[in-house]
């Protein structure tokens, strides 16, 4: 049965990385394609997760801890960036 | 038994999936960067949470012992994705992104360019005749 829904599960995380795809290629403002490169760090969260399910292996925990973390900043930043001009004000 | 786990795991990752793939299509389909904003904030977090459960459920049984240091990625995403949403809208409210008519009320109007001519846009007094 797993070895039927893994795949499934594969097909439609990346359908759902390719819309995701469109709209950062399409998004007509800054702020859209923002929104893109968060959901494509969730995405690829998901399915790096899933793909340890595939391997049986504990070691791909940490990655999809380290990109979270690594995406959750990257957006504060480009937010930061958007918002300010800069993303760390020293005076 | 072993059969029950895994039809836990099977349903929790389709849920998951299923999950993260209507928050994609709630990106690609809405009409406006506001409405845009929730697809990926709730739905997709959502997903990521069916998914590392069905992680957890798979290696707790076959490990034999409860696996739960997973459940510190979507811990950390609900945590997060509130703060990385409100500082998009942020952004957006900034960059004076367009607003669809459909959209709820006004994005409010920002002080180092509140003098333009767009400020009396926002005025709550024409609205109906903006909307109508």
């Amino acid at each position: 049965m797993l070895a039927i829904v893994i795949p499934v599960s594969f097909a439609i995380l990346g359908l759902a990385f390719l819309l995701t795809l469109v709209r950062l290629v399409r998004g007509p403002s800054l702020p859209d394609r923002l929104v893109a490169l968060d959901t494509l760090n969730i995405n690829a969260i998901a399915l790096i997760v899933v793909y340890g399910i595939m391997l049986r292996s504990t070691v791909f925990f940490e990655i999809a801890l380290l990109i979270a973390v690594m995406g959750f900043v990257a957006t504060v930043a480009f937010t930061k960036y958007l918002q300010r001009g800069d993303i760390i004000e020293l005076n | 038994m072993q059969t029950l786990i895994e039809a836990i795991v099977c349903a929790l990752l389709l849920v998951g999936s299923a999950f993260t793939l209507i928050g994609a299509i709630g990106l690609v389909r809405l009409p406006d960067f506001y409405m845009r904003l929730h697809g990926p904030t709730k739905s997709t977090t959502l997903g990521v949470g069916g998914v590392v459960l069905a992680s957890v459920v798979y290696f707790s049984a076959h490990n034999n012992f409860a696996s739960l240091h997973e459940v510190l990625i979507p811990a950390f995403l609900f945590l997060t994705a509130p703060i990385s949403a409100h500082m998009l809208t942020k952004a957006g409210i900034q960059q004076r992104v367009a607003v669809s008519s459909v959209t709820r009320g006004r994005p409010p109007v920002t002080g180092a360019s509140a003098g333009g001519e767009r400020a009396q846009d926002a005025n709550p007094d024409d609205e109906p005749a903006r909307e109508a």
